[in-house]
């Protein structure tokens, strides 16, 4: 069957069988092995990608089902050879150790930013409730989301401030 | 995993779905979140010939207040109950069963009405939808028709639907004065199914007395059970510590659990006793002030 996907920005056209998982499709068909087959059973969110912006376990999504849909994987982070800050946070606050889990954790940790920009410990427990760390290094991965939202404010107040500076200048030269 | 080969088709009529149902019979499986289904296609515990995806067919999607009740569509996902809050006020137990469903990932994804359709005993929704004494809508080839929540679930998953039906929505009737909602759920781990789980939904009238009880006991029975020994008790009464502490006595009285590795029936049993005393307690606190339960 022919899908058109939109996968991190970009357009494909793939002839897939219909029970191919969205997780397969991304890994074999377009290379993107960032996202990973864990327990392949719904449990472990090691999978976990945005699908038209909600996180979900790709393995129990067909990729017929993505058709004419906006995909967004691990890989979708990185901008311009920059890190996201969730991906920095990650780095500096050993949120890894296997790393296995990883790019479910960044996407599930996406995915609660983008909705909830300041969480509490609890909301980020909750948040990553759909993915497990077997190394059980769940500790350093709420501080590394933490220091993400943080990061994130302070990029988002920044910002403001340059706006707000500008639209200063803008009046003083009237 | 794959499961095994299928044909896909995505409709974009409950027409068109319809008559897919019609020609395919048995052979055919309809896929709204695919939360369960997949799971099952994947480990080829289902093996449809024909999936039939309703997800593109706008008359299911979302929910409405219509007259009398709310109509929660069949491709309205646990997260929209989950974060609805307009739904609140009137509708508390909705968010209250939604959270604990699997996980947020998982909610995303998965419906209300599958998970009815579904009829595992460990539905929470199934749970909820007897505490609120929902309908729930069904159509087919001669159209659509109403199916009171207690005659839906036949037998472990098997609800009470012809192979050319689908559920296209439920049905909560819209409570009359204040209304308190609580879903009670004990499990092994975080986003698992219950051990047993509980549903609670009362509403008052004006001069205090109950004059709607639900109870929906999740996980204890082959299907999801009505506590109607403490409905009934309960209506007409106020709560008081009284009340309550005898309304919980009864609810374990229409659970029907087994001995299994999640605990005792004994157990189980007791834990809906707890669960009973402990949201009735909350709700009368809400809905009361503090005078009750001191």
């Amino acid at each position: 069957m022919k899908i058109r996907v939109r996968v991190n920005g970009q357009s494909y056209e793939s002839d897939v069988e219909p029970r191919k998982l969205l997780a397969y499709y991304l890994r074999e068909d377009l290379g993107l092995t960032g996202t990973h087959i864990g327990c392949d059973t719904t449990t472990c969110g090691a999978c976990t990608v945005l699908l038209d912006g909600k996180a979900v376990k790709s393995c129990t999504v067909l990729a017929v089902q993505a058709n004419g849909r906006d995909v967004m994987t691990v890989e979708g982070l990185e901008q311009d050879g920059q890190l996201h800050p969730l991906q920095t946070a990650f780095w500096e606050e050993h949120g890894l150790q296997c790393g296995y889990c990883t790019p479910g954790m960044l996407m599930s940790g996406y995915a609660l930013l983008q909705d909830n920009p300041n969480p509490s410990e609890e909301e980020i427990r909750r948040g990553i409730s759909g993915n497990i760390c077997r190394c059980t290094g769940y500790v350093n991965i709420v501080k590394a989301i933490q220091s993400a939202a943080n990061k994130l404010a302070d990029a988002a107040e920044e910002s403001g401030d340059s706006a707000k500076e500008v639209s200063t200048s803008g009046s003083s030269s009237d | 995993m794959f499961p095994n080969s299928f044909e896909y088709i995505a409709p974009k009529t409950l027409m068109e779905a319809i008559e897919l149902l019609k020609q395919h019979g048995y052979d055919a499986k309809v896929v709204a979140g695919g939360q369960s289904l997949l799971p099952m296609m994947k480990l080829r515990v289902a093996a449809p010939s024909i999936l039939i995806d309703i997800n593109n067919i706008d008359e299911l999607k979302g929910w409405r207040n219509e007259s009398g009740y709310l109509r929660i569509g069949a491709l309205t996902r646990h997260a929209d109950l989950e974060h609805s809050e307009e739904l609140r006020e009137q509708y508390p137990l909705l968010a209250e069963t939604a959270v604990w469903i699997a996980d947020p990932l998982v909610r995303n994804l998965g419906t209300v009405c599958g998970s009815l359709a579904h009829a595992d005993p460990g539905s929470d929704w199934g749970a909820a939808m007897l505490a609120l004494h929902a309908q729930v809508e069904v159509a087919g080839p001669e159209g659509k028709r109403q199916v009171p929540i207690d005659d839906f679930f036949v037998d472990t998953f098997t609800p009470a639907l012809e192979e050319t039906e689908i559920v296209t929505a439920v049905l909560v009737p819209t409570p009359v004065g204040r209304v308190g909602g609580r879903y009670l759920k004990i499990e092994r781990k975080a986003g698992d199914f219950a051990i047993a789980g509980l549903a609670v939904h009362v509403s008052l009238a004006s001069d205090g007395t109950v004059a709607e009880a639900g109870f929906g006991i999740c996980a204890c029975g082959p299907i999801p059970l009505r506590g109607k020994r403490a409905e009934e008790y309960l209506l007409g009464k106020k709560l008081t510590p009284e009340t309550i502490e005898a309304a919980s006595r009864l609810v374990p009285e229409d659970a029907e659990p087994a001995d299994d590795l999640r605990g005792s029936a004994e157990y189980k049993r007791d834990v809906l006793r707890v669960f009973a005393k402990r949201g009735l307690s909350d709700i009368a606190k809400e809905l009361q002030g503090e005078v009750v339960l001191r």
